[in-house]
């Protein structure tokens, strides 16, 4: 029988298979950053160990780093002490580190594709549960706990039992202004927070072989947010033309026989997944969320649902309590919706191709009155495009502040965050209770949907800014 | 780092009737500053203990030993610190319908019990904690079983993992025992891998 592509991946990394264990998977990439690698650094010390393979292993810094006044010393002692605490483990184990103020920096899941180190076929594992953003290369990555960062760090290896596959085949042309974003967001209001536990899930059909990398890794980020253990994409042209020429993408003779093997990472037409999801891309529109899970949302056309519409008491219950923290009622239209922030950022819409949607929705238009939109890129180099660009020259031009790369307000780990009430339009992944600063409430959107937010208001899709004419030059 | 073994546990129940309880409300973000595994019980819950109705707050919780969730606990963020800040409350076991993969994968690393039990029974555990604060449950992992009042309910765990947790073993000790097949496998991989030696 056919293997599907997570198998194909996952049987070419095992070095052990026994009856009654799991599996002993080799580890082909292992990204750090500073929250989730201290007390595994601690760990090794401890049981006198080292990093066995350095050259897998690569670090940078960016859940608590500023975004402002990067060159003055970080004003909260315990961030402070947290990235010292990173510098001196990659330090004292030999690490490589691109710290704040480093070229190469930016969130890790942005940081790894763009020095061309996440390539189809390999495993990849962070101290991140965004870590499934690196599957949109055909790739099997994978969040982990800071016990399991130590346990690669020291053996390169991970013990994992055996996922189960799932199909998400989406057919057909995206309308207009619908993103990838807005398909993600609407696959996990269809299966649910937890639909795809137990699951990698595999997105394939026409319309994600139409989206490019960048695409793909918004899909591929928010796999998590729907209970699954990875996401992946069948690598292709798309992939390979991506990859070639980046810093660590193979060469010579290394690349052709890297794209034969890659060639080979497809699903098997025999093979069979244990569940499939269809979707047609023609019924998608501009997607929003209202609630506090990833799954609680709607079309932007929508209204805002009627928790007594839900038959599953816990459902019900659980929408129940999303209005309440969100300050909404049942039946209020989406649009209506007004917000005092606007986040474009993340890693799951922080590169480049997201601050140019952006950007030319803002270009010669103005963030509303009394709206903040922050523009966090989500790594140096991408900054460094979007400057050459002139991207950045757009949004400050428009009224939004131009912020130096990091999670930011994704989590708000730094000083980047909501104050109690507010309410945010925001490109990344979560709007758990408290997630943008403690009391802010979250409406996860697409960059174009973000950018017509910051220009109206209230929750927008690009459609709705035909009436906002853009500023004559003169 | 080696964990404390679990083989049964018998204590007072809190009932925590919400589903979908992220990591992000278990341990809300700033605290995950810190770079130890202690010192977490405070922030177990942040946003909900200033409510002194919450049920962690109530009196008759106090010193209660397992916890009794609504499905889908654990999701979102990948942040062990979750599982250290129940444990540095006190917490011992954790029952629920449904766990995230990675807090669940995270728990039994750290000797924590996560149980998984079909919904009614979890409601029937909430009903009877609710009704009789001082009712205790027990999680046997030698029998995989729980009981409580006239409740007997069989739980599933892989027997690897029972074994690690039974004799609180180091995963990574195990691993190493491997050590002649991993290096087989590092000898065989291809010279395309990628490598984070700076070019």
């Amino acid at each position: 029988m056919g293997r599907t592509l997570a198998e194909k991946v996952w049987d070419d990394h095992v070095v052990r298979r026994a009856e009654g264990e799991p599996d002993l998977l080799f580890i082909d990439l292992h990204l750090l950053h500073e929250v989730t690698s201290p007390q595994a650094f601690d760990g090794l010390r401890k049981s006198g160990r080292q990093v066995r393979r350095l050259d897998l292993t690569i670090a940078t810094e960016d859940h608590n780093t500023p975004t402002l006044d990067i060159d003055k010393p970080i004003a909260d002692p315990v961030s402070r002490v947290q990235l010292e605490t990173l510098r001196k483990n990659c330090a004292d184990f030999g690490v490589r580190l691109h710290p704040l103020g480093d070229v190469e920096q930016g969130v890790v899941h942005v940081v790894g594709p763009q020095l061309g180190l996440t390539q189809p076929g390999t495993t990849v594992v962070c101290g991140d549960s965004h870590t499934s953003t690196h599957g949109a290369f055909g790739a099997l990555a994978f969040g982990i706990g800071t016990s399991q960062v130590e346990h690669v760090l020291a053996t390169q290896t991970l013990p994992m039992a055996p996922p189960k596959t799932m199909a998400i085949t989406v057919e057909g042309e995206l309308p207009a202004d619908v993103t990838a974003k807005d398909l993600i967001l609407a696959i996990i209001a269809k299966i649910g927070t937890g639909g795809g536990q137990g699951y990698v899930l595999e997105y394939r059909g026409s319309a994600i072989e139409k989206l490019s990398m960048e695409a793909r890794m918004t899909i591929c980020n928010m796999s998590i947010e729907a209970g699954a253990r990875a996401g992946m994409i069948a690598p292709d042209k798309t992939t390979f033309d991506y990859l070639q020429g980046r810093a660590h993408a193979p060469q010579g003779e290394d690349w052709d026989a890297a794209v034969a093997y890659w060639q080979t990472l497809r699903t098997d037409d025999d093979a069979v997944f244990d569940a499939e999801v269809v979707i047609d891309a023609a019924e998608l529109a501009p997607f929003v969320t209202w609630g506090t899970n990833p799954g609680q949302g709607a079309p932007l056309s929508a209204n805002v649902p009627d928790p007594a519409s839900y038959e599953d008491a816990s459902e019900r219950f659980a929408a129940e309590k999303a209005l309440e923290y969100m300050g909404l009622a049942a039946g209020q239209p989406l649009r209506e919706i007004k917000v005092d922030t606007v986040f474009v950022g993340s890693c799951t819409n922080g590169r480049i191709e997201d601050l140019r949607a952006a950007a030319a929705l803002m270009d010669g238009r103005k963030v509303a009155s009394g709206v903040r939109m922050l523009i966090v890129p989500g790594s140096v180099r991408v900054a460094l495009q979007a400057i050459e660009e002139g991207l950045d020259k757009v949004f400050t031009a428009a009224g939004a502040e131009w912020r130096h790369a990091g999670c930011s307000m994704c989590l708000g780990m730094n000083p980047d965050q909501l104050a109690p009430g507010e309410r945010s339009a925001s490109t990344s992944n979560r709007n758990f209770e408290g997630r943008q600063g403690k009391g802010g409430r979250t409406h996860l959107v697409s960059p174009q949907v973000a950018a017509a937010t910051a220009v109206l208001g209230h929750l927008a899709a690009p459609a709705d800014l035909s009436d906002v004419p853009t500023l004559v030059e003169a | 780092m080696a964990m404390e073994a679990f083989t049964a546990h018998t204590g007072r129940a809190v009932p925590l009737r919400r589903s979908n309880v992220d990591t992000d409300q278990i341990i809300p973000a700033h605290w995950l500053k810190k770079v130890t595994r202690d010192g977490f019980e405070d922030g177990l819950f942040e946003a909900w203990r200033k409510d002194p109705q919450f049920v962690l707050n109530r009196p008759e919780r106090e010193g209660a030993t397992v916890l009794v969730a609504g499905p889908d606990f654990g999701t979102g963020s990948s942040r062990e610190h979750a599982v250290w800040a129940l444990q540095n409350y006190g917490f011992k076991a954790v029952i629920s319908s449904r766990f995230a993969d990675i807090f669940r994968g995270n728990s039994l690393k750290n000797g924590l019990l996560t149980v998984v039990l079909d919904q009614k029974t979890v409601d029937a555990l909430w009903d009877l904690v609710e009704a009789d604060p001082t009712a205790e449950i027990t999680v046997d992992l030698e029998d995989r079983q729980v009981r409580a009042g006239s409740i007997t309910a069989d739980f599933e765990l892989d027997e690897n993992a029972r074994w690690r947790l039974l004799n609180g073993l180091d995963d990574i000790s195990i691993t190493l025992q491997n050590e002649p097949s991993i290096a087989a496998y590092e000898a065989a991989r291809p010279s395309f891998k990628p490598s984070t030696v700076q070019v």
